[in-house]
């Protein structure tokens, strides 16, 4: 493990390869909490929590569960359930330990279980990481910085959304664009603007 | 609502992506060519019929409070079949659609229509809702699919339709063109909305 490889996968998942505008992954979110950045900040750091802990958990449970016992194919149903059980899970601890931060995030968790963002990211450390055969240490903590850095970039483009949302409230647009058309444009623009980032070499 | 309203209101009236907006990651992940997006389509609406069935049948037995969990379990099963057979008949077709294909099973419109329609519904009537919203998915798709790689490569199910001296717009196969060609289209589509409510109004029909 080295640490050059390390930023490359930061870099890559913010910018490179940005889950919401490259990988066209959490559209639903994208497109529904961006109305303004109050709500995209809450999502996102909701996001950047559950994406974390999902790429943890389910890094165990395909060790050593999965692995072991021989029975891979069945990772989907796996997973699924198990991000299901998480974001429950997180959500019931936070309304015991802290009532103000459930307050802010609280409405945005239990629409993360079918955010195809937090099961894409478990789908791509198990290609990318774990089936490739690098030691368990390593694809760990890959697995671990991945989850955190495809959470970031997801909130990245939702608040970057958010701002220009917040602009277009004084513009004229057309009707029939109005609302969910006009947002895809835009982030239609916005992706060709990460495009750029796809030119980085880096390590 | 008569059988027959049930099967084609998923294809225009209730089309799932361009007016409900449901099920866009895959809509504008995998509709690169034609043919990805028709493979998306059936799979998809195989994973739709086979989960609408199940969830119409049990429906009595499942306790509300854990319909969710249940509900994903059955989806997930039928992903996972179709995840398997077409590995191993059509492994091409499955490595161009790549993550999107596990990915079904957090495809809102699947859960959607499982929670909306099959849980309260019989067994036929689950099957025509299954089987129109999946045409419907499958036709927003393929339009898309057709948009960009009719731009973006010159061609149509993989026959060239400019002429070789055409000079492909790369952006349409590239991630911005996706965005773009969805947006345009569902403003379009808005514009038809508009259209077809004026007319009935002129008729005085009861629109």
């Amino acid at each position: 493990m080295d640490l050059g490889q390390l930023f490359a996968i930061v870099i890559g998942a913010i910018f490179v390869s940005n889950f919401v505008l490259a990988r066209f992954l959490g559209l639903c979110p994208f497109v529904g909490v961006s109305k303004d950045s109050d709500s995209a900040l809450g999502m996102g750091m909701a996001v950047i929590f559950v994406m974390t802990m999902a790429s943890i958990v389910t890094w165990f449970v395909y060790m050593y569960v999965l692995v072991p016992l021989g029975i891979v194919y069945l990772r989907t149903i796996a997973f699924i359930l198990v991000i299901a059980t998480l974001v429950q899970f997180v959500e019931m601890v936070i309304e015991k330990t802290s009532p103000t931060l459930h307050k802010s995030l609280g409405i945005y968790l239990p629409l993360i279980t079918t955010n195809c963002a937090v099961l894409g990211v478990a789908v791509v450390n198990v290609n990318e990481f774990m089936v490739t055969g690098l030691p368990r240490a390593t694809s760990f903590i890959y697995t671990v910085v991945h989850g955190l850095a495809a959470g970031l970039g997801f909130t990245l483009a939702l608040i970057l959304m958010a701002a220009i949302r917040e602009r277009l409230e004084l513009v004229d647009v057309p009707k029939s664009m109005r609302g969910i058309p006009i947002t895809f444009v835009i982030a239609g623009l916005m992706a060709i603007a990460f495009l750029g980032f796809s030119g980085l070499k880096i390590g | 609502m008569r059988p027959l309203a049930e099967l084609v209101k998923g294809i225009y009236k209730e089309n799932p992506v361009f007016r409900l907006a449901l099920g866009l990651c895959p809509a504008l992940a995998v509709s690169t060519s034609v043919e990805n997006a028709l493979g998306m389509g059936a799979a998809a609406t195989f994973v739709l019929v086979g989960s609408n069935i199940t969830v119409s049948f049990i429906r009595k037995f499942v306790p509300t409070k854990v319909r969710i969990p249940c509900y994903i379990v059955v989806i997930a099963s039928f992903v996972t079949t179709v995840e398997l057979v077409m590995g191993a008949y059509l492994p091409e077709l499955a490595k161009s659609l790549g993550i999107f294909l596990p990915l079904i099973v957090v495809n809102c419109i699947i859960l959607g229509r499982a929670e909306a329609f099959a849980s309260k519904n019989g067994v036929g009537r689950s099957i025509l809702d299954a089987v129109g919203m999946g045409v419907g998915f499958t036709f927003a798709i393929t339009l898309i699919g057709a948009i960009r790689e009719l731009l973006g490569d010159g061609k149509l199910m993989g026959y060239m339709v400019f002429g070789p001296q055409y000079q492909p717009v790369l952006l349409m196969i590239l991630a911005p063109g996706a965005f773009i060609t969805i947006g345009l289209l569902m403003g379009y589509f808005n514009i038809l909305d508009e259209r077809m409510k004026k007319k009935t109004e002129a008729k005085g029909g009861k629109g």
